[in-house]
């Protein structure tokens, strides 16, 4: 099943390169849009995703989500193209079509066979400029992201518990929003609201063209410069840095909720590669977070989950490509007879190990051949490495690094990784959220949501 | 001009077809059929090793094929589950095991490169030829999943799934989740999965499939020494019939939730059903085509009553059902839910238009090279024709079959499959 706008909350995707480097093929037209190309000849199909460089952590309070809200509204229509035809003709070229909003990125995308390529430009050029936004259909779409709210984060408890993590982790950062939006800002957007906010970012100088698939460079930039090469050039007013001011002690928040099983989630502030000035420190947070993590040998599942048998399931992660400076996420859920208060204990003590102790040649090997192999594997997919370099270059970071993942992974010494696990991971810059479970009861009256029927 | 350009593209697609998805079709020295595509452009490689093993051969213990196959890599020969992952973990390679209704099945992905595809594949066979099911790791893995039981009961539309099942399957083996419930899972004992794993991971219910960048020989040879030393055993009995469907039921349960999760559907078709096509592509027109099918335009774009709006076929060993789905404001729900059987009543009245016939023959004819542009898709794609023993050519005619499909073959089979009197409906949310 495929539905429109899917919304990633996060996206943890671990950037790699690969030992045989396949070329990316840059071009900048003269208004500032961006094309990477990258040839991958094993099937006839092309798949084709523009970046926008907006997303909920452009987003000031009042219009929270208004980045996810517009997405839904750009598929409602333009002058050229009115309502229903931008997916009919994509569908009728036998494409596949989607969209998704992150905090950093807005990005659109079609799968095709090779030769339709064109179609996908020629529309989605068409909607960078000509969207038509009318109050009757915002209306009506209002209603659908507040049933998405719904379903992605009000009636699930988990979901819920990292929306109010998030809120409580970050002060003025706007990592704190959620990307859907708080409820009464999704209800009460106005046709101007979204109006003001298409005009202000979709523009040729704040988008990424990528294509990846069985197509020469050459046939993309002479089809992007048909189709894109004439759109004017906006002036993108530079985003204000909204630094997140200094954590001066652990924070706690307990949140009860209609649940069967409790639940924690920790989150230390660390720098990511964006704004780290020691590039390889984000690479060495990286590797720690695989020496927790990275699979089913890693300490987490095996000391936790099957040594202590203290936790049902228990992850950590860390993205370091983000815009903004990030949290070093754990969480866990408690085995019977445990609670998450064991959990905060054991999951701390795998920290101050990593701050004490180097860890083991045999670890660290086993992080970097998964890093090596992953790097082989995830050009099984077009639309991945796709998504790799749209992502890189959107955050800011550069498409360019791609090429470099793999071999600054390998860089990474034991020592390197204590370090900054005694640089960054202090319990001053901790955030710690339990879910505590609540009976499910039925409850009679008819079920509101704060904001959600303000809509009607 | 526009028919010619697509039957040009149609003509030069299918060439390209064709040497995509190539499969090479043996048998082990021991009788197990292989299949296999050879790749190229990327040094690595998918196995997959499949039974005949889902939650369909569970009888009354429900879950049982699911915890069996959780507990595969938790020991093995010598090796504790740390060994096993470390293994596997120190040449990048990626072990997978699962079960579906019908399915369980053993995977790994690899890197081809000599020394690391051998120790990978080592790993495997002693993983899929000699686990140890463990008592410690058998009580922590079992615990494992009854918490993730337990945290099902927090998801409206999971009830919603259960529930959907039982309705429509009775007492047939398809009716219960394929992780099991409660009730069952905590009365299983190691001895219980020993004895089903001795019956089920048999030669004489082993498929092999690969998919990657290596010669036939070298596929022969990891296929030969991969299950060569499973028990022969026997092929499982037959499964049971499905009922044919009758006068379908309405069921609520009360959750505390926002939203009303809503399913509503029928016993459908199984995997070789004669009308196979024109319920396929019939649905895909009602609500199988994402974006533009009838039903999101009804649900969603018309009325803004939904996020998702959809309804699918699970074509399976024996029919598997017919599904349509929504998840709504809980004050909205007969609104959405009467839009939705509207939307089918029409559909099997009227059947589509001569025109939504073409653009979704377009749509699907047209995407077909993305339904298996990636070694994961093609190895899911070779799996399900040697699971089901569907002819080795079965993607290379796909598009003319879909072609041949009309509007009176699917008008006939909608109405003859889908009466919607016989229509259960499931709903879980809030009043």
């Amino acid at each position: 099943m495929i539905f429109r706008a899917i919304l990633f909350a996060f996206i943890c995707l671990p950037i790699s390169a690969h030992s045989s480097n396949v070329r990316v093929h840059e071009r900048i037209f003269n208004n500032g849009l961006k094309v990477l190309v990258k040839e991958d000849h094993r099937s006839p199909v092309v798949v084709s995703q523009i970046w926008y460089k907006v997303g909920s952590s452009y987003e000031p309070g009042g219009i929270t989500g208004i980045s996810h809200m517009l997405e839904h509204m750009m598929f409602k229509g333009t002058e050229k193209y009115p309502m229903g035809e931008f997916s009919r003709i994509i569908a009728e070229n036998g494409g596949r079509e989607n969209a998704f909003t992150g905090r950093d990125y807005t990005a659109y995308f079609q799968t095709m066979e090779k030769s339709r390529l064109e179609v996908s430009f020629e529309l989605e050029a068409d909607r960078m400029r000509g969207l038509k936004l009318d109050a009757a259909e915002l209306k009506k779409e209002l209603e659908v992201v507040t049933e998405e709210r719904r379903m992605r984060t009000d009636d699930k408890p988990r979901s819920k518990t990292h929306e109010y993590f998030m809120a409580m982790a970050f002060s003025n950062s706007p990592y704190k929003n959620p990307v859907i939006g708080w409820p009464s800002d999704i209800a009460n957007y106005q046709v101007d609201d979204l109006q003001a906010w298409y005009q202000r970012w979709y523009a040729p100088n704040n988008a990424t063209m990528v294509v990846v698939g069985d197509i020469k460079a050459d046939e993309v930039f002479t089809l992007a410069e048909k189709y894109f090469a004439g759109i004017k050039t906006s002036v993108i007013k530079p985003l204000k840095p909204q630094a997140e001011i200094e954590q001066q002690g652990v924070r706690k928040t307990t949140i009860k909720l209609p649940a069967k099983l409790p639940y924690i989630v920790m989150g230390y502030k660390v720098p990511v590669l964006n704004s780290i000035e020691d590039k390889s420190e984000a690479y060495a947070l990286e590797v720690l977070a695989g020496i927790l993590d990275g699979g089913s040998s890693a300490r987490l599942a095996s000391r936790l989950v099957r040594g202590k048998q203290i936790a049902v399931s228990a992850g950590a992660g860390y993205s370091m490509m983000s815009r903004l400076p990030e949290l070093f996420m754990l969480d866990a859920t408690p085995a019977e007879g445990q609670n998450v208060f064991e959990l905060e204990y054991a999951l701390k003590q795998e920290i101050y190990e990593l701050q004490r102790e180097l860890v083991s040649d045999e670890e660290l090997q086993r992080v970097k051949a998964q890093v090596l192999a992953g790097a082989v594997y995830e050009r099984d997919s077009n639309f991945y490495q796709a998504m790799q370099l749209g992502m890189l270059e959107t955050v800011g970071i550069g498409w360019e690094k791609v090429d470099e993942y793999v071999e600054k992974i390998n860089q990474i010494t034991a020592e390197q990784i204590r370090e900054v696990a005694r640089k960054y991971l202090l319990e001053e810059k901790l955030n710690i959220a339990y879910l505590d479970p609540q009976p499910i009861k039925e409850h009679k009256q008819t079920s509101k949501v704060a904001g959600g029927r303000h809509a009607n | 001009m526009r028919i010619s350009f697509i039957s040009l593209f149609i003509l030069l697609f299918s060439q390209s077809a064709f040497s995509a998805a190539k499969i090479q079709h043996w048998q082990t020295s021991q009788g197990s059929p292989v299949y296999f595509v050879e790749t190229k452009g990327l040094p690595m490689v998918d196995v997959r090793v499949i039974f005949d093993a889902g939650s369909a051969r569970d009888e009354y213990q429900y879950g049982i094929a699911a915890l069996t196959s959780a507990l595969l890599d938790t020991g093995a020969g010598a090796w504790g589950a740390d060994e096993i992952a470390q293994r596997l973990e120190s040449v990048g390679a990626q072990l997978g095991s699962g079960v579906s209704r019908d399915m369980a099945w053993v995977s790994l992905r690899s890197l081809t490169e000599e020394k690391l595809l051998d120790k990978a594949l080592q790993t495997m066979r002693v993983i899929l030829t000699k686990p140890a099911f463990n008592e410690k790791d058998f009580q922590r893995e079992k615990n494992r999943t009854l918490a993730g039981l337990k945290h099902r009961e927090e998801s409206p539309g999971a009830l919603a799934g259960i529930e959907f099942f039982k309705a429509l399957y009775k007492d047939h083996p398809y009716a219960h989740p394929a992780s099991g419930v409660i009730e069952t899972v905590s009365g299983f004992s190691a001895e219980d999965l020993r004895t089903f794993y001795k019956q089920f991971y048999v030669l004489n219910n082993a498929r092999v499939v690969i998919i990657g960048e290596m010669n036939k020989q070298q596929a022969i040879d990891i296929a030969e020494s991969l299950i060569v030393d499973l028990q022969s055993g026997a092929k499982p009995e037959q499964l049971a019939d499905v009922p044919e469907p009758s006068k379908g039921v309405t069921k609520h349960i009360s959750f505390p939730s926002t939203q009303t999760h809503v399913l509503a559907g029928l016993v459908g078709m199984h995997r070789k059903d004669e009308d196979y096509l024109s319920l396929y592509v019939g649905n895909h027109i009602l609500g199988g085509s994402g974006l533009v099918s009838q039903l999101f335009a009804e649900v969603r774009e018309k009325r803004g009553l939904a996020y998702s709006a959809y309804s699918y076929f699970s074509p399976l060993l024996r029919k598997g059902p017919f599904t349509m789905g929504l998840q709504t404001r809980n004050d909205q729900t007969t609104q959405a839910a009467e839009v939705m059987q509207n939307t089918l009543k029409a559909f099997v009245e009227k059947g589509p238009t001569e025109k939504a016939l073409i653009a979704a023959k377009k749509n699907i004819t047209g995407g077909f090279a993305m339904r298996f542009d990636t070694n994961s898709k093609l190895i899911s794609y070779v799996s399900m024709i040697g699971f089901y023993q569907l002819p080795l050519d079965y993607l290379d005619t796909f598009q003319q079959r879909v072609e041949a499909v009309t509007v009176a073959s699917i008008k006939d089979a909608f109405k003859r499959r889908v009466k919607p009197a016989f229509i259960n409906t499931i709903t879980v949310g809030g009043k």
